[in-house]
């Protein structure tokens, strides 16, 4: 495993999202309300690129006609069938135990980037900056 | 295929109200004068047109060529015939069809009561359903509870084309009364006419209307799922009666696929539309819409992914079978004997406490 | 709205060797305004005016709000305009991307049934000349509708004269919520014209009869609705066989889009049992109701049927007849299949090639 710097933090604030290239595949990342998450960019039902799929919440129910809106329970929608998938575990809202999308590990770090060349030819090292980055 | 000894119970069987006439002394003075004063004709259905073939087996019907009534001809047709352990009378005279819910109130009683003293009294064996004047589910509710003290009372009978998609809130007293007393919802066959019979207007001939029938379970299997009614209510059981039958799996494909991209819309439907059916939808078994092989049955049964699903009926005298084909094609004598008794008993509890 | 952040066009790998048609793609007007050109003075003035009135009472949108915007897939909104208006994207995003070598364009709205029957025969005509001017005309891999104002029979048998011949056109379309089961006679100079332009007859999901969506009434939510499509679709194939109408017009084809396939055997088992007890009402009807599907009616895969058991979807489509079944995407629209990945896996290359771009070559001519 290496981690691959995904953006400067600054260039990824709240709500957005980047796409990166790792190993050959496409993996999305998203800035929830500062929080980072990493998803396979690709639904595993039809293979739609995740990252243009809508970042929302998925809603609950205690019984019927009651809607729970918990803004903490993020999913994202995938932008063909509408699938969610937690943007944490990538497990799907629906059925959780049979339909995953994989994740991946994301940290912001500091300083001296080493790991990756992919790094390097991507991502110009700061080495005071702030960076997103992917394990995987 | 052997029934004889399994003591079957017989799911959907049909007592038919003779005339008109023979529910006046149930009913409370004020109806037995108007049924006189006004000239009421009756209340049969034209889902069932008396001459039709799929009304009554032609060996079935009275030296008239009418429906046959009364218990006797039933004893002898079928309850003899195959050695039932019970059956569960429909009443499907045409209450459903009422447009004043102080007449559909009246006529519920009455066919009730009728039910109770010329079916029920008659043979030890006969079990029946409540009819509801769903019209009004408050008062639906109400004739639940006076009924369901007779314990051979087992089931509450809809009508699959109602005024409203029977999921719909409006209706969950019904349901509610139906849960307190163990009685599971039977939804039948057969149209209130509220609304053409078919989603693209009114079709010119009676075939049309019956096949139409399977469109108006497809429609409340999706309403009583998507509203919510087995989240509310976990221990409702809903039996979809004379509906089909193959229909049922590949409309849950849908149902399914749609509800993975609109959960949202519907979040109470906290798991796959197919596993909620499972667990609360039971089917009688004629007809089975199906070609007569062995294999296509089979993998429409297998496509349930339960043996569960399935209950015995006649449902006499409607023509759907003819000589001694009660049970589908294809079905192995483990199936059946599930289908006969097994599941019918998992199905309505009240069976349970009689059976020895 | 999500801004599309990949340019999935530059994944074109999934491009095949081999044909592929796709028979339900959904073009759309940037505004109105594209068909101005097209409509008479009075015609244009009364779509200023009134709008377009479906047999619903939302000015704006449908009864069913969707689930995602337009219906549309979120990655497939062009820079302006509706999805479904910029031939680039859709070249780049669909037809480049998937390899397709053949699309019939099937256009929602306007659709032929706005309640003023002489404002939609005008509609229709107006959109037909469009859809020539500025899409097949433009674009040699796609093919259009001809658009006809269906509850009028003898307007949309006009329409139809008026476009017979030209290569530009695929199918009739109808939506499938008309107003009566199709099989009614009112309807039978559009499969008189069809039979005699050699043009089968689509029905594509949608439209208001003015009738419930089910047969007990209106549903509460758009899952229902999209689960009670099939439902118009059952009623008018059954009205079809027992009104006479295959044996009326022997060279009629019908083809049924969007609605799924998953119900078809059953319908014709249905079908044939009701009409086995009730032949005496229909003594016209010949045949089985079975036979008159397998021969007559060509199904869309879209949205394709995902089972817990993976063959019992082969096995339906083995009912249905692997010579009877078209793939189509929906593209723009959410409910999209992608034809790579939208087809069961266990399907062989032959019974794939059929679904791809065989049944679809046979059955326009191609």
């Amino acid at each position: 495993m290496a981690y691959h710097v995904v953006a400067a933090i600054e260039d990824m604030p709240p709500g957005s999202r980047r796409v990166i290239e790792v190993n050959g595949r496409a993996v999305a990342v998203f800035n929830v309300e500062g929080e980072f998450y990493a998803l396979l960019n690709r639904c595993p039902h039809q293979g739609a690129d995740l990252c243009n799929g809508l970042l929302t919440v998925a809603v609950t129910s205690t019984e019927p006609g009651i809607y729970d809106f918990d803004p903490s329970r993020n999913v994202i929608r995938c932008p063909w069938h509408a699938w969610e998938f937690d943007v944490r575990t990538g497990k799907s809202w629906c059925e959780p135990n049979r339909v995953k999308v994989r994740s991946f590990k994301t940290e912001v770090r500091s300083g001296k980037l080493i790991e990756g060349p992919y790094v390097a030819e991507t991502f110009p090292v700061k080495t005071d900056g702030t960076y997103v980055l992917v394990e995987a | 295929m052997n029934l004889q000894n399994l003591g079957a119970i017989d799911c959907d069987m049909h007592p038919v109200v003779p005339e008109l006439k023979a529910l006046v002394p149930h009913l409370p003075a004020n109806w037995r004068e108007a049924v006189e004063s006004r000239g009421i004709p009756g209340f049969e259905s034209n889902a069932y047109p008396q001459r039709a073939p799929i009304t009554a087996r032609p060996d079935w019907r009275d030296d008239a060529g009418a429906p046959p009534a009364g218990i006797d001809r039933y004893r002898k047709a079928v309850m003899d015939r195959w050695q039932l352990g019970h059956a569960i009378g429909n009443c499907i005279y045409g209450v459903h069809m009422v447009l004043s819910e102080d007449m559909a109130v009246a006529l519920a009683t009455a066919v009730n009561d009728w039910m109770a003293a010329e079916w029920l009294d008659a043979d030890p064996r006969m079990r029946a359903s409540i009819i509801v004047p769903w019209q009004n589910p408050e008062r639906a509710a109400d004739e639940i509870d006076r009924c369901a003290a007779d314990r051979r009372f087992v089931q509450v009978l809809m009508p699959v084309m109602a005024e409203a998609p029977l999921g719909r809130r409006h209706y969950w007293p019904i349901y509610k009364a139906a849960e307190r007393h163990g009685l599971p919802i039977g939804i039948h066959a057969g149209s209130a006419y509220r609304f053409p019979v078919t989603p693209v207007g009114w079709p010119s001939y009676y075939v049309e209307d019956y096949a139409a029938q399977s469109l108006g379970f497809q429609g409340q299997l999706g309403s009583l799922i998507c509203e919510g009614v087995f989240s509310k209510f976990p221990n409702l059981k809903v039996v979809m009666i004379e509906s089909g039958v193959s229909w049922f799996t590949p409309f849950l494909w849908r149902l399914t696929k749609f509800w993975r991209g609109t959960r949202s819309e519907v979040p109470w439907v906290d798991r796959p539309p197919l596993e909620i059916a499972r667990d609360h939808i039971r089917l009688t078994a004629q007809p089975l819409d199906a070609p007569d092989d062995v294999e296509t049955v089979g993998r429409i049964i297998d496509q349930f992914q339960s043996d569960e699903m399935l209950l015995f009926a006649s449902d006499y005298p409607h023509w759907q079978f003819d000589n001694d084909e009660v049970v589908p094609a294809g079905l192995s004598a483990i199936s059946i004997e599930k289908m006969a008794v097994q599941n019918p008993l998992a199905t309505y509890p009240r069976l349970r406490e009689t059976r020895l | 709205m999500n801004i599309a952040l990949t340019d999935t066009a530059d994944k074109s790998s999934a491009r095949q060797a081999t044909a592929l048609v796709d028979c339900d793609i959904h073009p759309a007007l940037r505004s109105a305004a594209d068909l101005r050109p097209y409509l008479s003075l009075r015609w244009w003035d009364y779509l200023q005016t009134y709008g377009l009135r479906s047999r619903h009472g939302f000015a704006k949108g449908t009864p069913f709000p969707k689930i995602v915007p337009g219906a549309a897939r979120r990655d497939a909104w062009p820079e302006s305009g509706p999805p479904g208006s910029d031939l680039a994207l859709m070249r780049r995003q669909h037809l480049d991307h998937h390899g397709i070598t053949m699309g019939i364009l099937n256009p929602l709205s306007p659709s032929g049934g706005d309640q003023n029957s002489a404002f939609s025969a005008a509609l229709c005509s107006a959109t037909n000349d469009w859809l020539v001017d500025a899409w097949t005309s433009q674009e040699p891999r796609l093919k259009a509708s001809v658009l006809v104002p269906y509850e009028d029979g003898e307007a949309a048998r006009e329409e139809i004269r008026k476009r017979a011949g030209q290569p530009d056109f695929a199918h009739v379309l109808l939506l499938s919520r008309t107003s009566e089961p199709l099989g009614k006679r009112r309807y039978w100079p559009i499969f008189e014209a069809a039979s005699e332009a050699g043009l089968p007859v689509a029905t594509h999901v949608f439209g208001y009869s003015g009738f419930p969506s089910t047969n007990s009434g209106w549903p509460s939510y758009y899952i229902e609705e999209g689960a009670a499509h099939p439902a118009g679709c059952q009623a008018s194939i059954a009205s079809m066989i027992f009104e006479g109408v295959f044996d009326r017009y022997p060279d009629l084809r019908f083809v049924v889009i969007e609605a799924g396939f998953g119900w078809l055997p059953a319908l014709a088992w249905r079908l044939d049992r009701a009409w086995h007890r009730m032949r005496d009402e229909v003594p016209h009807v010949k045949r089985p109701p079975s036979e008159y599907i397998r021969e007559r009616v060509w199904i869309s895969t879209q949205p394709m049927e995902e089972a817990p058991q993976p063959q019992a979807v082969a096995q339906t489509m083995a009912d249905i007849g692997w010579d009877r079944l078209l793939f189509a995407s929906d593209y723009p629209h959410w409910d999209f299949d992608d034809p790579k990945f939208g087809l069961p896996p266990s399907l062989s290359a032959e019974q794939r090639d059929h679904i791809r771009f065989r049944n679809a070559h046979t059955l326009y001519g191609l």
